[in-house]
């Protein structure tokens, strides 16, 4: 695995500089089902395809933020911060 | 001696002579040899024994393509001797053979073994009976080999380096295509990295006459500013990274276009005896002569199927070699180098080949004749030659382009695979790409690298317009490729051993009985004879393994197809894919002292730490009658500030923080949503807004992550500041420990004004510091926490005034028996990723009434209202025997039900005391409990409140 991810904040970087947070996986709202809880803690969508991630510039400003990647090609089709609060 | 006279564009420096060392005995070369031809110039034909058979094997390619010259340098095995630059005063030895490389007893197998050693042997003859197979494999893998490497090492001398190069372009290959495509790109302006095997750019303009070239073409690219890496391997090709290994330093050359310039490869013919000394491939034989000024034999014989072999013949020639015959497969064909030879009257046989060599330790005899022709058939001839020049083809080198995305096809006029489909982003120009003329061969190299540089938005209408007329003409050229005679897989059934794999000594009939028992795919047919898995990669060896499988399988070549290209293309040493060892030593602000103190100093994570000062038990008992200062500078310690610092932490932890009052400290353990224990820690309220969380030593990163990324998720009006480098800390304790402090500080420390759990904002000795009454190590204790400039002087100056009431610094150690005393959790020692607060006895902490979600609160809700298995208690032993960390807990002799996470002995106490996980029905005071320890049982008796000060009195004073 080898790529460039491009740190919102910093610019492109190689892909080591990152730690990775894995798929974006929504907090359940309240109070989950002993199954919510389950699906959420411990099962993942792993698609083949284009997917919503988390990644923290580790080696650099320390930022979480989103990335869109293709897992099949490591394509990342953009980075964004989350919004500010409002 | 074997050296001719100087020839014109050699890279030896005849004035200069290089001494070394082969197998103990001196050799003298010439500066600019490689250990290949200054062993051959001295007389040396066998390099190395092979694989399996022990066959000798002598210089074949002399370009660092095929497996024979493999040896042993300064002790670093699997280095090629035909591409390695001499060096005064280094080592060579030989590979696999023992006693000597001349006389190796292991050749019997070669001999004798021919019905014992099919593919796979060892899982047949070898399997049975099945207990000995360790003693098999030990004696098969002493025979096999290549090379050994030393199981010691002395001081590594050397290191290597990873270096990121971004360009815009990266050129894999400098012959005469890699060099123009480097120039016709930075002739655009860009930013060009050309990588090339050789210690000299040039490919086959070196060696094949146009030396002159070759230096011209290098010069313009270096005066453009292309960064030429030399003796540099491209080893794979990865999502877009290009790692080159160029000595000790690993480049990962990541470029936004790359031009493939790669070259052929030429190929071998398989006949019995092809592997003899003496049986050169036709490049390789003319290198010797022109890059080393080297004869490559007296008397040579030439087998060709096309007119590379020609033209080798007829460089020989001008060398001074007698070529005996020239045998060309072709029936016709007139080429310029035909007419040469016709013109010096070389003995030419048309529509023959070589059908056998023969020699004793080196090549004597050949046989030419028509392919297929079997034992004394009509139109043979047997000659006479100490030399065997074959030219079997060439197979375009595509496998770092394949492991990029291409794919080839197999061209049945050429007899080879060639490119179908290129990946996108990249270029191939070159012998790789068709152009097989060095004319050609710099054309297209133009066309590729102008091309590449126009994609990423260099040059004008007027370059592109340019570049386009000229690729239409190189296209066409292709079509104008001269006649190649395609070579049957093998030319005679005659007798003999006839190599198709010579790293992995596979035979033609060992492919075919690969095939005879059902693997008759070409995947199935490398894995199980390992055919393209040694040393070349199947640089030598993939095609004639596809021809030989389609014969036995009657199929085309095109069905069979090749196997898959894989990293890495070129052998590396280990040592340039690991790097540097890149391990920072963290050390706190004070470490000198701890070292001027005699400390045992350990790593602990990335930190060095004072383990203990030589006798961590007087340390501890010092604690608890005097005072003991320890430097704790490794905790993690976070600033969280904001109006919703509060917040925050009531939602990152279990228990309540927002209604902490100002100045005031309560213990956090922080869990996942799981309800598991990731970490622990005080956290001290410094003001309305702001918060000081200190976190353990080896979680202090991963807390910080934890809490900016449920901040990002969040996004809550909190601000958060990592001081853990920052500030320093220390913990100073013991029943003198307050009398200690308030001889350095204006603060009130009676117990009434500074107690305990309270935090506080005071100088000590001048420095401004942030007090914080805690007990890790359950006596009277306060931790100080300051800006790290000042640690030795807050050290020395708390040694000083503590000195005289016998206050001693502690380590680690004792501090991990002092807080085992407490029955303080260490996390990742006493826990572990299944542990809930519930199960480590904390169920206090877990505030399940909270309002906020807090992270873990559905899952510890959960664990609340469901019965826990296990839980963490004490237990104290009468035997004097520790229990390893680790030991079982048994029930009553059957299976276990928990172990033992932390065990001391306590001088204190006058006893051993621990932690362990045990059943829930066991976890009450007076228990019992069996302890199975390498072999031991311990009776145990369980504790669930602290062994010292229970019920913290001590603590609280």
């Amino acid at each position: 695995m080898s790529y460039v991810l491009t740190c919102p904040n910093c610019g492109p970087r190689e892909v080591t500089d990152f730690g990775f947070g894995g798929e974006v996986n929504p907090r359940p709202r309240s109070d989950p089902s002993e199954r919510e809880l389950g699906v959420y803690n411990y099962f993942r969508r792993n698609v083949a395809g284009v997917q919503r991630e988390w990644w923290c510039h580790r080696s650099g400003c320390g930022a979480w933020f989103y990335a869109e990647r293709d897992t099949r090609t490591n394509e990342v089709l953009l980075t964004e911060l989350p919004e500010p609060a409002a | 001696m074997t050296r001719l006279p100087p020839q014109d564009g050699e890279r030896v420096d005849r004035e200069r002579e290089v001494t070394f060392t082969f197998d103990g005995r001196e050799v003298t070369g010439l500066e600019g040899d490689t250990i290949g031809s200054a062993l051959f110039a001295s007389g040396r034909r066998t390099f190395s024994r092979s694989f399996k058979y022990h066959r000798r094997r002598g210089l074949m390619c002399c370009a660092g393509q095929c497996p024979n010259c493999l040896v042993q340098v300064d002790g670093a095995p699997g280095v090629r001797a035909c591409t390695e630059p001499v060096q005064e005063g280094m080592e060579v030895e030989h590979m696999n053979a023992r006693p000597s490389l001349e006389f190796d007893a292991m050749r019997a197998t070669d001999l004798f073994g021919g019905p014992f050693t099919p593919p796979g042997f060892y899982y047949k003859t070898f399997i049975r009976p099945r207990r000995l197979w360790p003693l098999y494999e030990k004696i098969l893998r002493h025979a096999a080999g290549l090379g050994k490497v030393p199981k010691e090492q002395a001081e590594r001398e050397w290191r290597t380096e990873y270096r990121r190069r971004h360009a815009d372009i990266l050129v894999v290959g400098g012959g005469a295509a890699g060099l123009s495509a480097a120039i016709a790109a930075a002739e655009l302006g860009a930013d060009v990295v050309l990588a090339d095997e050789g210690p000299e750019p040039g490919g086959r303009l070196l060696a094949e006459g146009n030396h002159a070239r070759a230096r011209e073409l290098t010069a313009r690219a270096r005066d453009l500013g292309v960064e030429l890496l030399t003796s540099a391997p491209a080893l794979g090709a990865f999502d877009g990274l290009v790692p080159v290994w160029e000595r000790d330093t690993l480049h990962q050359v990541r470029a936004q276009r790359i031009v493939y310039a790669t070259g052929a490869i030429e190929q071998p013919l398989l006949f019995p005896g092809n592997d003899l000394p003496g049986v050169m491939l036709s490049g390789g034989a003319v290198r010797l002569a022109t890059l080393y000024g080297i004869s490559p034999g007296s008397r040579a014989v030439v087998a060709t199927v096309d007119d590379r072999g020609l033209e080798a013949a007829v460089a020989l020639l001008a060398r001074g070699v007698e070529v005996a015959t020239v045998a060309d497969l072709r029936e016709h064909g007139n080429s310029d180098a035909m007419k040469q030879l016709m013109r010096q009257g070389v003995h030419v046989l048309r529509g023959a080949t070589v059908l056998q060599a023969e020699g004793r330790s080196s090549l004597q005899r050949v046989t030419l004749g028509p392919p297929g022709a079997g034992e004394g058939g009509a139109g043979e001839h047997e000659l006479t030659c100490d030399l065997l020049a074959v030219s079997g083809g060439s197979a375009p080198a595509t496998s770092l382009l394949a492991q990029s995305g291409a794919r080839t096809r197999y061209d049945e006029r050429l007899g080879h695979f060639v490119l179908s489909e290129m990946p996108e982003g990249a270029h191939a120009a070159g012998e790789v790409a068709g152009s097989g003329s060095l004319f050609e061969a710099e054309r297209s190299g133009a066309v590729a690298g102008a091309g590449a540089a126009h994609e990423l938005g260099f040059g004008d209408d007027e370059s592109r317009a340019r570049v386009e007329t000229e690729r239409k003409t190189v296209l066409n050229s292709r079509d104008g490729m001269p006649e190649v005679a395609v070579p049957p897989a093998v030319t005679s059934s005659r007798r003999g051993k006839c190599f198709a794999c010579l790293c992995e000594d596979v035979t033609a009939k060992d492919i075919h009985l690969s095939v005879e028992e059902g693997y008759d795919s070409i995947e199935l047919s490398k894995r199980y004879t390992t055919t393209t898995m040694g040393p070349c990669q199947g640089r030598m060896c993939q095609l004639p393994a596809v021809r030989l499988m389609a014969e036995e399988t009657g199929t085309s070549l095109a069905d069979v197809g090749t196997t898959t290209a894989r990293p890495p293309w070129h052998a590396v040493p280990m040592g340039a894919l690991a790097g540097r060892p890149f391990e920072p030593a963290k050390r706190s602000s004070m470490h000198a002292r701890h070292r001027e103190l005699g400390a045992n100093v350990l790593w602990a994570g990335d930190w060095r730490r004072a383990y203990d000062y030589g006798d961590p038990r007087a340390e501890a008992l010092a604690v608890h009658e005097t005072a003991g200062l320890i430097d704790v500078s490794t905790l993690g310690k976070l600033i969280v500030r904001g109006p919703d610092a509060g917040e925050l932490l009531d939602r990152l932890y279990p228990n309540r923080f927002s209604n902490l009052a100002p100045g005031r400290i309560r213990y956090g353990v922080m869990a996942s949503d799981a309800g598991r224990i990731m970490d622990d820690g005080t956290i001290c309220r410094l003001d309305d807004d702001s918060f000081y969380v200190t976190t353990t030593s080896s979680g202090a990163g991963a807390v910080y992550q934890w809490f900016s990324w449920w901040l990002a998720d969040w996004r809550l009006n909190v601000h958060l500041t990592d001081v853990t480098q920052g500030l320093s800390a220390v913990n100073l304790a013991g029943p003198r420990a307050r009398e200690i402090l308030a001889s350095l500080t204006d603060l009130d420390c009676s117990a009434e004004g500074f107690a305990y759990l309270d935090g506080k904002r005071a100088d000590v000795a001048g420095v401004p510091c942030l007090l914080l009454r805690i007990g890790f190590v359950g006596e009277v204790g306060y931790e100080l926490h300051f800006p790290s400039a000042h640690g030795e002087h807050l050290w020395d100056a708390l040694m000083e005034a503590g000195g005289p009431l016998g206050l001693r610094p502690f380590g680690l150690e004792p501090q991990r028996l002092l807080r085992l005393q407490k029955m303080h959790i260490l996390v990742g020692q006493d826990t572990d990723s299944e542990s809930t607060p519930f199960g480590a006895a904390m169920p206090w902490i877990v505030k399940l009434d909270k309002e906020q979600p807090f992270i873990g609160k559905w899952a510890l809700e959960k664990a609340a209202s469901g019965e826990l298995e296990t839980t963490l208690v004490g237990f104290r032993l009468a035997d004097g025997h520790v229990p390893t960390e680790g030991a079982v807990v048994l029930p009553d002799g059957d299976g276990p039900v928990g172990q033992v996470t932390s065990a001391r002995f306590s001088p204190q106490l006058g006893g051993v005391i621990g932690m362990a996980w045990v059943p829930v029905s066991l976890a009450k005071d007076g228990a019992s409990v069996t302890i199975s320890d390498e072999g031991r049982r311990l009776q145990a008796e369980v504790v669930t409140k602290p062994f010292y000060d229970p019920d913290g009195e001590v603590l609280r004073s």
